[in-house]
């Protein structure tokens, strides 16, 4: 039976979009091990809550949702089948306590061991009275090999995170990343709020992409209460959606120049950013626009002069970025540093299932926004950049296009926002919902269970840079240590999206 | 040829020296909290640091979105350096600590140790929300509930994140305080 067969033998729970179906032990066990042969569906995130676990897979343009029962704190491990769980089976491990059985790696990942609790999220977390374990790093043998530690503080103005490199010579034999610094505990404070508070510890996981998990969030949270934003907050969230892209892949752009000492690049696209958002704070009120998406719809309608603030500002990047790409693909010195360096192998962006421009730039062309199409997008759907080379300036050029891209998608948003209200009430109930929205950095996901008040009863944020981390692991390994902050710089994934 | 030329950052650069800046006028800074650091300077007599200060910035577990707003003070439209301010990459280079997020516990041994790095005088700032007090997550088990948890802090600069301006006008405030104090009286 093919693993799709497979989950459908399961029992349909309610879940919107689509059902969530509820395996037995035996049945997740028989599903871990048909993905190992059956490569074609993705895993786009795995989690708990204190009393199961629950995966997400994805086929085509179609989720699918399935969960089963961990009553004594254990359940067949999935890592073995999709190198994408390990990490996931770790922090579940850490926050609810659920030993996932044959797991590839079991070390822990968010927990250093300096919270008073254990699994914090568990039914009955236990105190932690232990010291603080050294951290276990996997080893490298060969001649010469010595090892570089790096972080959690960074030289840079960046998040903190610790990279161990093991090196011979100049070239990087294995990185391992280690992350959790920034764990603030997410999922345990949004559980028994309501969805509006909810929200705006939402719009903190990840604060460049704070538009889009909003947008995600607030549409799991629609989904489970079956209403729908009006036209024009769907408008509008997808306006504030590209210029939260436009202004991220602006100062990607220039971050990566600026890491090759190339500083020309990185003081316009700056200069244009800021342009960017300023006209957020006039149209929003907000230069990130935080808080406003909101479940039911957008916080606030645009201000009155908001429409020309922002094309005025579209113009500017417009009429700047044929100088700025003439730079960047002029430059010998600039071309060197990027182009070829910090490899990530098409299977290895297709085996993760690496959204956002680590996927795109190596051959994976998924973007949420084309390929589980939600409203505006439905009806204006995006050109999707997809390159084959994977490398740092593939990451750089699948930018390039898609600053191209939102600005079109905006002018063609704003010539035709919808009439209307901007909020719809949320019924007082409960339900369980989905919602995906492609963020700059790729498909922020999330899953949201309300109890019958309405109350978070359980939830799941998954940042996008959950599989795209590991990919950096691969993509420096054979290049020059110098080339890190550049190759990093390239993913830029987040720190606190992960850290949870 | 005229590829050629459009490849060529000589021109664009002339362009731009020729143009009207982009950099905009500085803040005003607040005559209040001016005297309040001065008085903390006065009361732990600390050495003055002169009219430049070096910054070291450390993410105690913020969102990321104060770090983009950091970021931002070094681009030309703020342009932080003509005011000698300047991030550095070491906390052994550093006159003040910018420290941002609720403090999480994971990374309070960090905080700590890059502090016991930071030479004498060393002005301990905390950014945004979640640094003055804990912010949304203060009653997280993750946490501690912001900087001063962990080390006293000279000066708070609040907001969810603090926009570029108001951030300049902390800093501001922090070289002014460090000012010798004038011979004419003037104030
Ligand atoms: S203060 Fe606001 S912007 Fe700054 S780290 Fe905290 S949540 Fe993020």
């Amino acid at each position: 039976m093919s693993a799709l067969d497979l989950l459908r033998t399961g029992s349909p729970q309610e879940c919107r979009p689509v059902p969530r179906m509820l395996l037995t032990r035996p049945q997740w066990g028989a599903l871990a091990e048909a993905l190992v042969a059956d490569t074609g569906p993705e895993l786009m995130a795995l989690w708990a809550d204190p009393a199961s676990v629950y995966l997400l897979l994805r086929e085509g343009a179609t989720l699918h949702l399935v969960s089963c029962p961990a009553p004594d704190g254990r359940y067949p491990a999935l890592s073995p089948a999709r190198p994408g769980a390990v990490r996931f089976e770790r922090m579940i491990r850490d926050l609810w306590g659920h030993v996932a059985e044959g797991a590839v790696d079991l070390r822990p990942w968010l927990d250093h061991g300096r919270w008073p609790v254990a699994a914090p999220l568990a039914a009955k977390p236990e105190a932690n009275g232990a010291a603080v374990p050294q951290p276990e790093f996997l080893t490298v043998e060969g001649e010469g090999v010595h090892q570089i530690p790096v972080g959690p503080v960074h030289a840079g103005i960046i998040e903190p995170g610790h990279f161990r490199f093991h090196v011979q010579g100049e070239t990087v034999v294995r990185l391992e990343q280690r992350l959790g610094y920034v764990h603030k505990g997410h999922i345990g404070l949004m559980l028994g709020k309501p969805a509006q508070v909810a929200a705006t510890l939402i719009a903190r996981l990840s604060g460049d992409s704070t538009v889009a998990h909003g947008w995600a969030f607030a549409q799991a949270v629609e989904q489970a209460l079956e209403v729908s934003p009006s036209p024009r907050a769907t408008a509008l969230r997808a306006v504030m959606a590209e210029l939260e892209r436009l202004h991220n892949h602006l100062n990607d752009w220039g971050f990566v120049c600026n890491d090759a000492a190339f500083a020309w690049p990185h003081a316009q696209c700056g200069a244009l950013r800021e342009g960017v958002l300023r006209t957020c704070a006039a149209a929003f009120g907000h230069r990130l626009m935080m808080d406003r998406v909101v479940p039911g719809g957008v916080a606030a309608d645009l201000a009155p002069e908001g429409t020309a603030a922002i094309l005025a500002a579209l113009d500017a990047v417009e009429a700047a970025m044929p100088g700025l790409l003439a730079v960047y693909e002029g430059h010998a010195s600039l071309q060197d540093r990027v182009v070829g360096t910090g490899r990530v192998a098409p299977e290895l962006a297709a085996r993760f299932a690496a959204g956002g421009h680590v996927g795109r730039a190596a051959g994976r062309g998924f973007d949420a926004r084309a390929a589980l199409p939600y409203p505006p997008y439905d009806a204006l759907p995006p050109e999707v950049p997809v390159l084959a080379e994977g490398d740092v300036d593939a990451r750089v050029r699948i930018r390039i296009a898609e600053i191209g891209e939102s600005l079109r998608l905006l002018r063609a948003l704003l010539a035709d926002l919808p009439e209307g209200a901007v909020q719809v009430p949320l019924p007082r109930r409960g339900g369980e919902g989905i919602g995906v929205v492609e963020g700059f950095r790729g498909d922020c996901l999330h899953w949201v269970a309300l109890d019958e008040a309405g109350l978070v009863r359980a939830a799941f944020p998954r940042d996008p840079s959950w599989l795209q981390w590991p990919l950096l692991e691969a993509a420096i390994e054979g290049n020059i240590v110098a080339d890190f902050p550049l190759c990093n710089k390239s993913f830029n994934c987040s720190y606190s999206g992960v850290d949870l | 040829m005229m590829q050629a030329l459009q490849r060529m950052l000589w021109p664009k650069l002339a362009r731009q020296l020729l143009g009207r800046p982009v950099t905009d006028p500085a803040p005003a800074v607040s005559a209040e909290v001016v005297a309040q650091l001065a008085a903390r300077l006065e009361e732990g007599a600390q050495a003055r640091l002169g009219r430049s200060l070096a910054i070291r910035q450390v993410d105690a577990g913020s969102c990321n979105a104060c770090e983009l707003e950091i970021n931002a003070l070094g681009n030309i439209v703020y342009d932080l350096e003509r005011f000698g301010l300047r991030f550095v990459a070491s906390p052994r280079h550093a006159d003040v600590l910018l420290v941002t997020g609720p403090l999480t516990r994971n990374m309070k041994e960090a905080l700590l140790r890059t502090r016991e790095c930071t030479p004498e005088p060393c002005w301990v700032v905390a950014v945004g929300g979640c640094a003055v007090d804990g912010g949304l997550f203060k009653d997280s088990y993750g946490v501690e509930g912001g900087v001063s948890a962990a080390l006293p802090v000279d000066l708070v600069i609040p907001g969810c994140p603090p926009t570029p301006t108001q951030l300049l006008e902390g800093l501001l405030a922090l070289l002014e305080a460090q000012a010798p104090p004038r011979r004419d009286g003037a104030a």
